[in-house]
């Protein structure tokens, strides 16, 4: 017993989740076996392979597009509002009653604490459903028109695999258009999981289709001639391959791209919740967080102080298997996304910044990161400029509101953005000249449906989440005149 | 003997004066019936470089300005325009044609279009901006904010098309670069005599005339260009190519519109292509 304070394993049992050996792709309301070859999908606490998974090729892609073109013209774009609303709630209430379950899958396939999936993740997927269910039959009061674009082809990222779905899956079907969703190669099982609530739902065929795959699926998905809407959640450099791919068609396009948002905390902030919002922002979700407080900006008079707090707050983060429920920091997605936050620390490490990591064990097996922090880091810094999509947290200081401002907005993303102080008007000033979609005032990392998220610059164009997250899913980009 | 009339030298409008290209260049303006207009400036790269860092020196004092005080200086376009509606008249009589008739219409419809605008500019964020009903103790609000520095291929109709296409842009608070139509591109310069007599400040509106296909990828691939406007591009082929250009630091891109009815009034579209959303939150407690 060396540390008498240490907490005992409580570990959430996985035997509520049945994992099939294999899976294949969801096209037109049934399981169907994919063309191409089956990938695996590995938990990364453990390695372990969990499935095999079907590989979509071109030709399950277009089968797909076609069964969500039938449905979209058959069946769904003619059902009454109120109707496709009532589909949209079963589904709401399916997920919470398969909540727990869902949350475990989720868990194992993609690494992160199953405190997060339990108490974040699978919470707000429902809510989304069930804010968007309400919009089906009140789009008339939307601003955008009621007419749905037709099929979208939407494509989500590994970081989190359900809540993605449900951003791009419960505004797309509240306006009447029907989906081929493709979920990232590492973490495609709660999509599929997905797949059978919406069969249990009685979802009628052909209205959500799910194809896995890799950068190949996707690329045939949003370049397919029959897809009117691509939507996508991921990297900056995929988001403009993207919108190269749909120039010069009659695709609407949204993007929700990287980061590197600073967090900034001013010396009269209190500072026991900004170390909370600090950690909360860079080592939430192991840092695989597109809005992440990659960048902290201090304020100079304080930052020794908010240093030795943040080391020793850090310090007590329990890292390990992701079904422990005190579980704080999960395990890094994938072998190739650890490497990547290897090689930029490392660089971090050699252009001279001072690198700090909590210690801790790190289990023998699977793909893990202590959480890291460097300090002495200008803007020059690669580790200042690109995003890391790990917990890794990069510090610089300021000296006055308007230094704060340039150093923050010295970047080409503009996702978000945090401000820690107790003075109102300072905040809204900073609220102000923040060029960011997002600004968490004394909080961060906070979501909800009836808000709109999205970035500035190169994070992407778009918002998803509220009212404005039906204006690309509706053929009347706006608010019309008087007279229409 | 009858009087020797004095001609106008036509240029560019950038950042509130009016040089010359600096490549030398011009170009040749008919009238409808192919008689010498007048000889137009042929814009460079350099010209659309030096038009876009006077939009972005502008961006930030306009952008930061009042609502109410944007609304106030579209205004006063439309005043200066409508007292010099007369030589509009005559420009566009000359330059496409057209009869007294349908001339005053396009002038009328264009000092309209302003005031419209005008109106706008306090009133977008209450129309598409909104408070959240956050489900937890937190308080945010979701606002609209201009994109930035947008370039615009303007279409044809050097004055109501034009007006059309830039005032949405500068009343929600985004500078611009224009791409006067190529074919009557002088009116466009006369419009920019306004716009530096009205309040405007220099920069906030830059008036290119040349040729299309020269000028525009240059603004479609520059880096700190945030958004473009492709409502004059009529070339498919161009307008695929300068929206991928556009797609390496992710602009904002409205894409060509070749059946667009400028007399009609228009809704919101172009004003919210070029807005942000910044939500911003705040816990709700002590």
């Amino acid at each position: 017993m060396s540390n008498p304070f240490e907490y005992a394993p409580a570990p959430e049992s996985r035997a509520i989740v049945d994992v099939k050996p294999s899976y294949g792709l969801f096209i037109d309301g049934e399981f169907v076996d994919g063309t191409g070859t089956a990938f695996k999908t590995v938990n990364p606490a453990t390695e372990e392979v969990l499935a095999e998974v079907a590989e979509a090729s071109d030709a399950d892609v277009d089968a797909a597009v076609k069964a969500a073109r039938r449905a979209h013209t058959r069946v769904w774009s003619r059902m009454s509002g109120a109707e496709r609303a009532k589909y949209l709630y079963r589904i709401a209430r399916i997920i919470q009653e398969r909540g727990r379950e869902l949350a475990v899958l989720e868990s194992i396939d993609n690494g992160k604490p199953i405190k997060e999936s339990r108490d974040v993740d699978v919470p707000i997927v429902a809510a989304h459903f069930f804010y968007y269910a309400g919009w089906a039959d009140k789009l008339q009061y939307s601003g955008f028109g009621t007419t749905p674009l037709g099929v979208a082809g939407q494509v989500i990222p590994w970081n989190f695999p359900l809540l993605m779905l449900a951003w791009k899956i419960a505004p797309a079907l509240a306006c009447g258009n029907t989906v081929v969703l493709k979920p990232a190669e590492t973490t495609p099982l709660t999509a599929l999981l997905f797949a059978e609530i919406c069969q249990q739902a009685d979802l009628p065929p052909g209205v959500v289709n799910i194809v896995t795959g890799a950068g190949d699926t996707g690329r045939a998905i949003v370049s397919h001639p029959d897809v009117d809407k691509v939507a996508f959640t991921g990297s900056t450099e995929v988001g403009k391959a993207i919108a190269r791919a749909v120039a010069g068609s009659d695709k609407k396009v949204t993007l929700e791209l990287g980061g590197k948002a600073a967090n900034i905390v001013f010396d009269d902030a209190p500072l026991d919740q900004a170390v909370e919002g600090i950690v909360n922002g860079i080592f939430f979700n192991q840092g695989h967080v597109c809005c992440a407080g990659s960048r902290l900006l201090v304020q100079e008079s304080v930052a020794d102080e908010v240093m030795d707090r943040l080391k020793r707050r850090m310090a007590t983060l329990r890292v390990g298997d992701p079904l422990d429920k005190n579980t704080d920091v999960g395990a890094i997605n994938s072998a190739e996304q650890l490497a990547k936050i290897r090689e930029l620390s490392a660089i971090g490490e050699a252009e001279g910044a001072e690198r700090w990591s909590a210690p801790c064990d790190l289990p023998a097996n699977g793909y893990w990161f202590a959480p890291t922090v460097f300090t002495g880091v200008s803007q020059a810094h690669r580790i200042a400029r690109e995003e890391i999509f790990g917990p890794v947290l990069s510090v610089l200081t300021f000296r006055t509101p308007s230094e704060a401002v340039e150093k923050a907005n010295n970047t080409p993303f503009g996702l978000s953005a945090g401000v820690w102080t107790d003075k109102g008007s300072l905040i809204l000033s900073m609220a102000n000249r923040l060029r960011a979609g997002v600004v968490w005032a004394n909080t961060f990392n906070k979501f909800d449906p009836t808000s709109p998220f999205g970035g500035y610059k190169e994070s992407g164009y778009g918002r998803e989440g509220g009212r404005h997250g039906l204006e690309d899913y509706l053929k009347g980009t706006s608010v019309k005149g008087a007279d229409s | 003997m009858s009087r020797i009339d004095v001609r106008k030298t036509y240029k560019l409008y950038i950042g509130g004066q009016f040089p010359r290209s600096e490549s030398g260049r011009s170009y040749v303006v008919n009238d409808a019936k192919g008689r010498l207009l007048a000889n137009a400036a042929l814009a460079s790269r350099k010209d659309a470089r030096d038009a876009v860092v006077a939009a972005r020196s502008a961006f930030g004092g306009w952008s930061g300005r009042t609502a109410y005080n944007r609304a106030q200086v579209v205004y006063r376009v439309a005043e200066v325009l409508e007292g010099r509606r007369e030589q509009f008249e005559a420009e566009l009589r000359a330059a496409e044609g057209v009869s007294s008739s349908r001339a005053r219409a396009y002038v009328d419809a264009a000092i309209d279009r302003l005031v419209w605008y005008a109106g706008w500019a306090d009133k977008i964020t209450q129309v598409v901006g909104n408070a959240n009903p956050v489900a937890g103790p937190y308080f945010n609000l979701s606002t609209p904010e201009p994109s930035g520095v947008i370039a615009v291929v303007a279409p044809r109709g050097p004055l109501l098309g034009l007006v059309s296409v830039v005032a949405p842009l500068i009343v929600t608070g985004n500078t611009v670069v224009v791409i006067a139509s190529e074919q009557h591109p002088l009116t466009a310069i006369t419009l920019g005599e306004v716009m530096a007599t009205s309040d405007l400040p220099g920069g906030v509106v830059n008036v290119l005339t040349g040729s299309q296909a020269e000028i525009a990828p240059w603004l479609a691939s520059h880096m700190d260009v945030n958004g473009i406007d492709l409502t004059g591009v009529t070339d498919p082929a161009l307008a695929t190519g300068l929206e991928v250009a556009a797609a390496d630091n992710l602009k904002r891109v409205r894409r060509p519109a070749p059946d667009t009815d400028w007399l009609a009034e228009p809704d919101l579209d172009r004003m919210t292509r070029f807005l942000e959303t910044k939500t911003v939150w705040h816990p709700i407690g002590v």
